[in-house]
């Protein structure tokens, strides 16, 4: 077979799948290159039309967006991956969890790797959603009609944070248990209703709460010191509710950039 | 078939502004996805997660360091006491970051990078986020050792490194300097500071607002708005001010009410 019988030969076969049922009941449209196909590729695709088909042309300079949105959300989606691999072998026990960091580590196979993707992402999505925050402040893209969407952002960036703290003390190790140990006590001092913030005494002497074991930082750890409470407290809180949060919120933002014309531009 | 597909394609496309998401956007994104995950990847192969021995909580390490990214707070802590440092004035900076669509009206500069057009925005903004976030984080990371001293990146971490202690309290640091005994006084000393900081938050605030009263962005701005933005404003100068105090002066606090705070 010479290589003209083997292109058609090629062709012929690429035909026959493209044209088939269950191709077509798969992919609704071509590929070739015509701009009913290119909006259909964006607009038919579920991931895809998060984008408008079309968009203004400024929007995907890398000089104007730096991508530290979309690549906060890629970073989150790695976060996932890796995260729920490392739950498989991570027991949130206070007996338990240092063991099995050394286990994930020492090991399981590709563990480290995992561990450390988790982690570097971790600190990498921090970096990136605040660079994120700071270009869509020096482009003003929070001005009419987006208002809204920059105030979901600052959530976003609030909530980012508390992931990464709460991630941070499940190695149950000494960097972990007191960097918490440090960001937690803060909340003693809460105005009020941390037993140790200004007025707290007075509510104490009113209602008989604010105590040490009932206040504002007991809410976060679960206790009066950081411990075993703390860690499962902390798990529950970066494996599920937090990430659950983090997803609406994201919903709510992706949807609002679209919904308030699209990525910001000069008018 | 060409033809009907050429009737379908939009008006709009013949804005040579508009352009397709799929190939141009999906591909920048694609790229740049695929820089970073490279990139997180050879980082990660090269420079493991740090894990340290057993959580053990009689053994406090000196110094205890939160996670950098709010080592900015923590260092706000030499400044002010935990419930202002910890509580107040990050609750202040996130409500004060979502107001700031609300209170800076000025429509230019929506869309591009331009300083000109909007030099207050810009200016405090980038003070901020530059010098009072990240630089502050910087100077956690880098600068700060056991008893959350001062030392320099290549200095060793001497833990009994010995800092006098002689801060002292403004309303002393007066009594000191200009011979007034009463001021020692802890609640003459406390009146002192209320009427001091009371006037921080209202002479700078007042002074602007007579100052810009020609001024067409203040008028715009209506005084529910204008205010918002001085308290946010004056609020966020006080860190530095209380900084360079701290320095400069030693002040401990700028006014104490016994047994309730101090700021």
């Amino acid at each position: 077979m010479n290589i003209v019988e083997l292109k058609a030969k090629i062709q012929e076969i690429q035909k026959t799948v493209v044209d088939s049922y269950v191709w077509k009941s798969i992919f609704r449209h071509g590929y070739k290159d015509i701009p009913r196909n290119r909006v259909l590729m964006t607009a038919s695709n579920v991931f895809l039309h998060l984008h408008p088909s079309k968009m203004r042309r400024h929007g995907i300079k890398v000089s104007y967006t730096w991508c530290a949105g979309g690549l906060t959300f890629l970073f989150f989606l790695i976060l996932t991956v890796t995260g729920v691999i490392l739950m498989f072998y991570y027991r949130p026990v206070a007996e338990y969890a240092y063991v099995d960091m050394k286990y994930l580590q020492f090991d399981v196979p590709f563990g480290m790797m995992m561990r450390n993707m988790h982690r570097w992402a971790a600190h990498g999505m921090v970096i990136l959603v605040m660079l994120h925050m700071f270009r869509v402040f020096l482009t003003g893209s929070y001005k009419p009609p987006r208002e809204f969407n920059w105030v979901i952002g600052v959530l976003l960036l609030v909530i980012t944070f508390l992931l990464s703290f709460t991630g941070y003390l499940l190695p149950w190790d000494q960097l972990a248990i007191w960097a918490v140990t440090v960001g937690t006590n803060m909340a003693r001092a809460t105005p009020l209703m941390g037993h140790e913030g200004p007025l707290a005494e007075q509510v104490r002497q009113l209602t008989g709460l604010i105590t040490p074991r009932y206040d504002a930082r007991s809410l976060l750890t679960a206790g009066t010191v950081v411990g075993a409470p703390t860690l499962m407290r902390f798990y529950v809180l970066h494996c599920i509710f937090i990430p659950i949060v983090a997803s609406i919120l994201m919903i709510v933002h992706f949807w609002r950039v679209r919904k308030d014309g699209g990525i910001s531009g000069p008018l | 078939m060409a033809e009907k597909e050429e009737k379908m394609i939009p008006a709009s496309s013949l804005n040579p502004d508009k352009i397709h998401t799929w190939p141009h956007l999906v591909r920048v994104e694609f790229i740049a996805g695929m820089l970073a995950t490279l990139g997180l990847f050879l980082w990660s192969l090269l420079l493991d997660a740090p894990l340290e021995e057993p959580a053990n909580p009689t053994k406090t390490p000196n110094p205890s360091k939160a996670p950098w990214y709010f080592l900015g707070l923590q260092e706000m802590l030499v400044y002010f006491d935990p419930w202002m440092a910890g509580v107040v004035l990050p609750s202040l900076i996130i409500v004060g970051l979502m107001l700031i669509p609300y209170i800076d009206i000025n429509k230019k500069g929506a869309g591009y990078y331009t300083f000109r057009e909007r030099k207050f925005a810009m200016s405090v903004f980038c003070f901020g986020f530059l010098i009072l976030w990240i630089f502050l984080i910087f100077l956690g990371v880098f600068f700060r050792g056991p008893g959350w001293n001062f030392f320099m990146p290549w200095e060793e971490w001497n833990p009994h490194k010995v800092v006098a202690l002689t801060n002292i309290d403004l309303n002393i640091f007066v009594a000191q300097t200009l011979g007034i005994d009463a001021l020692r006084n802890p609640w003459v000393g406390c009146g002192f500071g209320l009427v001091l900081i009371g006037a921080y938050y209202s002479i700078i605030p007042a002074f602007y607002y007579l100052k810009g009263k020609t001024m067409p962005v203040i008028q715009e701005l209506g005084l529910i708005r204008y205010n918002i933005t001085a308290f946010l404003f004056v609020t966020m100068m006080a860190l530095p001010i209380k900084m360079i105090l701290r320095w400069t002066l030693n002040i401990k606090y700028v006014l104490v009410i016994p047994g309730i705070l101090n700021i």
